[in-house]
């Protein structure tokens, strides 16, 4: 497989999905003066994490204006206290992905301690060093490393400390349980004990890991460790967060995007005891103390707004990109096309699409603002902490270190809690007014403002040689994006470009915000792929395993494929054989994953109702199987939306969907029986978890749907429409 | 639980009341229309939507919130078995989907999976944690009798 093309220089947005690392940006940002951190962090050991100079650090200038040489000494990865318990800080957030537990259970295991003694803290702009934000399944991959190092270096430092204490050469003692003893079994102490009264600052140059090393804890299936605080309700998001004073905002917002208000009237607010209007340029805003009252408030106000004629919809919009769309890259290419051509026995060719996607976390965006003393104190729902608060800066006119960013639990995120509009808004009326301003965006808010994942089109021209190998394969994606655009297959004459690679569009592509959606690109291009090979295997004659396995060499994508066809059943039989069976394979983030499903198709209703969906996974060393064991169901459940039923309906910039009535996302009712596999690869580094088992979730499904009926689903969500559509043409 | 007493404009949504007067943040706002179940209490033993109930129809009513449902700082047997099973991701919904699963398990102490579906299917979670809230439901029904 070639690569897909990308410099370790170019470290921006779009090539989020490439091959960057996590742990070479941990970027120089100081969040507070030394004293300051020290005296938050209080007593004990500290562990730095400094990386000389490096592209992050040239990264971290050319993102600040550059020129001033940055504190390199604050990325403070762990702490022990004087108690002996252990803090870890992370700029990662957790929104439900589990990172609070498997970042704790790397540290319990480097540092030899329980679990229990390891405190998490996440995402405080303050305390945690610079983190990029959490997307694209990195936190494992290139955190981690880095983190276990620095917990490795304080280990060294209490080895040390016992050392000293004792008289006792380094090589003659050991660790466990929170303990440091020496192989003699005369002295035995405390982290607490060795801990207490020091103040010990420490800097890590450089992941020195032992290679291999006996986990104890990381690789053994733990439960959640936000668990009881989830089930009590004493679990805070950043709505639950409350000040003195605490103002709540409702901001008046357009039609339809890119309306311009033209009247508007505000004085029936006064009608609502309590409220307060604030207009700021463009943004018209009521508060109130109470949200609902502050709804009531705004429904007072007259506006009118000027609407552009809305010049495409949710059924034009593929035709529309397609003509916008500029100059392709090569993301991957070898042998010759043409040469392919000639040798093709059967040439298939097809054009998939699908919609824009919602988010649709249960938790809208939402965001407290407080400035006090020329210091803004921000809570916000956000996968970027950090970004957020540079933001907050730049939009105050004041230096970054006089804004913290708290992140409380967030309420789901998907790639879509990026943006941090909500706490901008917050940020700015909190200026404005004076006073400490919360601002929740309501579920047509939510909707309005996504970046939703981008409606897409990839086209196929692909060949088979009389003995079904794949000869060439032509392949072409408009607007997805080029994350697992690049095929895996052993296939002499290929070509894969992507055309408007980056998820947020061009100017004059998308009628509004699109942006990352959970494996952002991977879902459009797999379901493409996997669709279209299925189509080779059938021009074949092939059952579609076969027809993979006899076109793939790569060892991992060939055990994860064996591996759940085992698990699942799988019989070898030409498609459609009528068993509603689908199989589907990608690679995601590091990680392969092979999908396979069971579907029944009511023929008269169209309606889709999937039966099984069983999941084998490789994602290298394994940190807590039970934490990635609920990324993959939830990727499956959640990937049943997109494949069946999710689509944003809109004309032109106003998005016709605002709730749960029309918006339909997966219900109880649709679960199909979920099993899933991890295949044991403890020798090789951690890869992603969070994303990689919702790729396969649109091909599997088409091709189960093909299996069942012999109709063919070019166009994701396959509603009921679509399959009946699909049915009538045979 | 306790009785409280509040001077409120008789319209006002319940949900924003418990959340901002009352400042009961376990109920949550997901959708405003009683579409996505995150803001379910119990009202008279049947879990109802807050953001659609004012506060002049609950005047006099006992509601309960997930606040209220560990006894003593004692877990319920379904809050013991949502922990046990991981059937949750962010929370953010789950509190609307304990209380939702306990007013079933209130009216029907052994539901089976059918029931469990049906009853749970206007709570949303954008996770995925259903098939363990589901695994969770049965458990609990099956650990203690239901609710009781």
């Amino acid at each position: 497989m070639k690569r897909v093309h990308s410099t370790a220089m170019d470290i921006n947005e779009e090539n989020l999905q490439l091959d960057f690392s996590d742990a070479s940006e941990t970027g120089p940002v100081l969040p507070v003066d030394r004293r300051q951190f020290l005296k938050l962090v209080g007593g004990g050991i500290v562990v730095c994490f400094t990386i000389p100079s490096s592209l992050a650090i040239q990264e971290g200038e050319r993102r600040r204006g550059g020129g001033q040489e940055l504190p390199q000494d604050f990325n403070t990865f762990l702490k022990i206290g004087e108690d002996g318990r252990v803090t870890g800080f992370t700029g990662k957030i957790e929104m439900g992905q589990g990172a609070m537990t498997s970042l704790a259970q790397m540290l319990a295991d480097e540092l030899d301690v329980p679990l229990e003694s390891v405190n998490m803290v996440m995402g405080d702009t303050d305390l945690c060093p610079w983190d990029r934000g959490t997307f694209g399944s990195m936190t494992t991959r290139f955190f981690g490393p880095p983190f276990r190092a620095a917990a490795a270096e304080a280990k060294a430092v209490l080895i040390e400390l016992a050392a000293e204490r004792w008289g006792i050469a380094k090589n003659q003692l050991r660790t466990k349980d929170g303990t440091v003893y020496d192989v003699s079994g005369q002295k035995k102490a405390t982290y607490a004990e060795l801990t207490k009264g020091q103040k010990i600052t420490r800097h890590v140059k450089g992941a020195a890991l032992e290679t291999s090393r006996d986990f104890t804890i990381v690789g053994n299936p733990l439960p959640r460790r936000d668990a009881v605080e989830k089930v009590t309700g004493t679990a805070k998001y950043a709505g639950d967060m409350r000040e003195p004073g605490l103002l709540h905002a409702r901001i008046l917002r357009p039609p339809a995007h890119d309306s311009k208000l033209v009247h508007v009237d505000t004085s029936a607010v006064r009608e609502i005891g309590g409220a307060e209007v604030v207009q700021d340029g463009d943004m018209i805003a009521v508060l109130h103390q109470y949200p609902d009252m502050a709804e009531l408030a705004l429904a007072k106000i007259k506006s009118q707004y000027d609407r552009p004629p809305a010049t495409v919809d949710d059924k034009t919009i593929f035709d529309h990109l397609l003509k916008v769309a500029p100059a392709g890259e090569t993301v991957a290419e070898g042998g010759n096309l043409a040469e392919g051509k000639k040798g093709a026995h059967n040439v298939v060719e097809a054009a998939y699409l699908n919609s824009y996607v919602s988010h649709a976390p249960i938790e809208p965006h939402t965001a407290l603002a407080k400035i006090e003393g020329g210091k803004a104190t921000i809570w916000a729902s956000t996968q970027t902490p950090f970004g957020l608060k540079d933001a907050a800066a730049s939009l105050l006119g004041v230096p970054a270190q006089n804004v913290r960013v708290i992140t409380p639990y967030v309420g789901g995120g998907f790639g879509g809690k990026s943006n941090n509009q909500q706490a901008l808004e917050a940020v700015r009326l909190a200026k404005l007014t004076g006073k400490p301003v919360q601002v929740g965006w309501t579920r047509a808010e939510e909707f309005f403002y996504d970046t939703f994942r981008p409606a897409a089109v990839v086209k196929i021209n692909a060949g088979i040689t009389d003995s079904g190998q794949i000869s060439f394969w032509d392949y072409a994606v408009y607007f997805a994006g080029a994350r697992g655009a690049a095929h895996f297959y052993d296939i002499p004459h290929h070509r894969t470009v992507a055309y408007g690679s980056g998820w947020t569009g061009v100017p004059g592509s998308h009628p509004f915000a699109t942006g990352p959606w959970r494996a952002p690109a991977n879902n459009t291009n797999t379901f493409a792929r996997e669709s279209h090979i299925d189509m080779l295997a059938v021009k074949a004659g092939m059952d579609p395993v076969e027809f993979r396995l006899k076109n793939l060499k790569d060892k991992r994508m060939r055990r994860v494929l064996q591996a759940v066809a085992e698990k699942f059943g799988w019989t070898p039989a030409k498609g459609p054989s009528s068993r509603g069976y689908g199989v589907a394979c990608g690679i995601d983030a590091g990680t392969y994953v092979a999908h396979m499903a069971e579907v029944e198709v009511n023929k008269t209703t169209g309606h889709v109702q999937v039966k099984r969906v069983f999941c084998a996974q490789e994602m290298g060393l394994c940190i807590n199987p039970e934490g990635a064991t609920l990324q993959m169901e939830g990727s499956i459940t959640m990937g049943l939306g997109y494949a069946l039923a999710e689509e944003v309906r809109f004309k032109g910039g106003e998005i016709l969907d605002s709730n749960f009535d029309t918006y339909n996302i997966p219900r109880f009712s649709w679960l199909p029986e979920i099993e899933t596999v991890i295949l044991d690869a403890k020798d090789s580094p951690a890869q992603g978890g969070g994303e990689p088992a919702i790729i396969c979730m649109g091909a599997v499904i088409a091709n189960a749907v093909f299996d069942a009926t012999g109709a063919r689903l070019l166009q994701l969500p396959m509603t009921p429409e679509r399959i009946l559509g699909a049915l009538a043409r045979g | 639980g306790k009785a409280v007493s509040l001077a409120v404009e008789p319209a006002r949504p319940l949900l924003w009341v418990l959340r901002y007067d009352l400042g009961l943040t376990a109920t949550k706002y997901g959708c405003g229309g009683g579409l996505c179940g995150a803001c379910t209490v119990i009202i008279d033993r049947q879990a109802v939507r807050s953001c659609l109930l004012n506060m002049k129809a609950v005047a006099g009513k006992e509601v309960t919130t997930l606040e209220g449902l560990a006894q003593n700082g004692e877990l319920r047997p379904l809050q013991k078995a949502f922990v046990k099973h991981d059937a949750l991701q962010c929370g953010y919904c789950t509190p609307g989907m304990l209380m939702n699963a306990y007013g079933l398990l209130l009216k029907n102490p052994s539901p089976s999976r059918s029931e469990i579906i049906e009853q749970m299917e206007g709570n949303l979670c954008r996770c995925g944690a259903h098939t363990r809230i589901i695994r969770a439901i049965q458990a609990a029904a099956e650990a203690r009798g239901g609710a009781q």
